[in-house]
């Protein structure tokens, strides 16, 4: 055998040997946590409130915690995101300012989710005294999710042919008329898929929450933004350090962690979907 | 007798130190085609977009002198850049429909001003629409994508579009050099027929297109205005040698 062609096997096989380690490590992880989680799940898991110090029950409150959570931050973080990002790919002036933006935009994105439970704590629930509440830890959180959201955004408005800009101009539209009329609406669809993954992330955090929002028990739903709430990713942490009937906590965390998962999941899945239908009617 | 529509006036444009257009004096007559030729990189285009201020778009480009629209300056500081447009519409050189339906398109115009009874916006698509040659293509799906139509039928509709405006002038910037020779045939004959309503002023690299649709004839060379006058005259007799020169292809 020559040398080009054993170096070729060679090669192949070591692309497969990664292929492979990844799959082992995916689907084992997807089994570890279905096959401890499985057994929890039923329908009174997702309807029920937890009882006995959270050895039975359901999540039920975690569930609408993190589902209050995730759009109340979101709601925040997407008009915001849209806004500078318009402005600073159409705007851009002063040059000063908008080189701080950006560096603190990727700076931000870079930061620990840890470091925004701090900042959170010290700025919303502290001084601005919004306490530990549903509105400190979707702040909290819009923050965590800003970076994502302007960098897709920005992606989104930059890549729209200039052409519609000029069009539009050229036909007596003012630039505010331009980007409402004809810039937003046709960056929205991608812009929307880069809010959509930053749910993704923003459902599953735990530490920005910790200190801002979330709490171990409640027996009541949220009825409002200055409530504290339960949540998914921490509910999960709780389970898993405090109480002390591990035996029954921490089947229930598996159980948790499936609920998150496939929440997660069905997000990622619906961004998928819109960015193919995107791709489809994709034709300038 | 002919009308002057737009005059410029010592007209000078420079790209930051780049001396593009050189102190142009230059006329448009109402109700005529006049071409604009010349080689690539001559300021042709460049002069184009100076007549809808579109070269307000980039920061670099600074202009003295003045483009005179019936008497009133369009770079006066008091002009309505957007009033301008209104009046001096403009269809590109690829076609750029909005990704919206054929009547959005076509009632852009319109719903930016504000206008937002059905009746008028229907009358004036419709109307906009025959008078760029497409209403009997589109009439049947005028709520379907502005995307969908081909190359040719998306150029017939930009130039219904900028007729939505009503707008006294029509400029043209290589309108047909992205279409294929069928399209590019459709669109000069329709040129030809809007003369009544609209003054069109177009750019062209095709001198044989020229030839077939203008009143009047411009040939641009280095940012100065070599020659102009009536194109059956400076095609057959042309006074400057450069002009025969480009004429007969000998550069281009």
């Amino acid at each position: 055998m020559n040398k080009r062609k054993l170096q070729e096997i060679v090669g192949v096989n070591f692309l497969r040997l990664g292929v492979i380690f990844t799959a082992f490590f995916l689907i084992s992880f997807l089994y570890i946590i279905f096959s401890k989680g499985g057994s929890v799940l039923s329908w009174t898991f997702f309807t029920d409130f937890p009882r006995e110090g959270m050895t039975t029950g359901g999540i039920y409150p975690a569930i609408v915690g993190t589902l209050y959570l995730t759009i109340l931050s979101i709601l925040i973080a997407l008009p915001l995101g849209v806004f500078t990002a318009i402005y600073m790919v159409h705007l851009a002036k002063p040059y000063w300012l908008m080189r701080i933006v950006r560096i603190a935009v990727n700076t931000l994105a870079g930061v620990p989710s840890i470091i925004y439970g701090l900042f959170g704590l010290t700025l919303f629930v502290r001084i601005m005294q919004l306490e530990v509440s549903l509105i400190s830890g979707a702040l909290t959180l819009a923050i965590l999710a800003l970076p994502v959201i302007i960098n897709a955004s920005e992606e989104a408005i930059r890549s729209v042919p200039r052409s519609f800009r000029e069009g539009s101009l050229a036909l007596g539209a003012t630039e505010r008329q331009t980007i409402m009329r004809v810039i937003v609406p046709t960056a929205l669809p991608n812009i929307l898929t880069g809010a959509i993954i930053s749910i993704g992330r923003v459902a599953g955090e735990t530490a920005p929450i910790m200190f801002t929002a979330a709490t171990f028990y409640s027996r009541m739903l949220p009825t409002s933004i200055n409530h504290e709430v339960m949540a998914l990713p921490y509910h999960i942490y709780a389970l898993m350090t405090e109480g002390s009937k591990p035996d029954q906590q921490v089947p229930i965390a598996y159980g948790t962690a499936v609920v998150l998962l496939l929440l997660v999941m069905f997000v990622s899945a619906t961004a998928i979907i819109i960015r193919y239908k995107i791709r489809k009617s994709r034709k300038w | 007798m002919v009308k002057e529509l737009i005059k410029t006036k010592n007209l000078k444009l420079w790209f930051t130190d780049n001396y593009v257009l050189h102190d142009l004096d230059f006329t448009v007559y109402e109700k005529k085609i006049t071409a604009l030729i010349g080689p690539s990189g001559c300021g042709k285009s460049t002069l184009l977009r100076s007549f809808n201020r579109m070269n307000d778009l980039i920061p670099e480009c600074k202009i003295e002198g003045e483009i005179l629209l019936e008497g009133q300056n369009i770079y006066d500081s008091k002009a309505d850049v957007t009033d301008v447009r209104t009046k001096i519409g403009m269809v590109f050189q690829r076609p750029n429909p909005f990704p919206k339906t054929i009547y959005n398109n076509v009632a852009y115009g319109l719903q930016i001003r504000g206008e937002k009874r059905k009746s008028v916006l229907d009358d004036v698509v419709e109307k906009s629409l025959r008078d760029a040659w497409i209403w009997d293509e589109v009439k049947d799906r005028l709520h379907t994508s502005a995307l969908s139509l081909s190359g040719g039928q998306q150029q017939r509709m930009c130039i219904a579009r900028a007729l939505a405006n009503q707008p006294k002038v029509l400029l043209l910037d290589e309108p047909t050099s992205a279409l294929d020779p069928k399209s590019t045939a459709k669109i000069e004959e329709l040129c030809i027929d809007l003369k009544d309503k609209v003054t069109i002023l177009i750019v062209t690299h095709n001198i044989a297109q020229a030839g077939r649709i203008s009143d009047y004839t411009t040939f641009m060379y280095l940012g100065d205005i070599i020659e102009f006058g009536e194109t059956k005259r400076v095609f057959t007799v042309p006074k400057d040698k450069r002009t025969e020169d480009y004429l007969t292809g000998v550069f281009g």
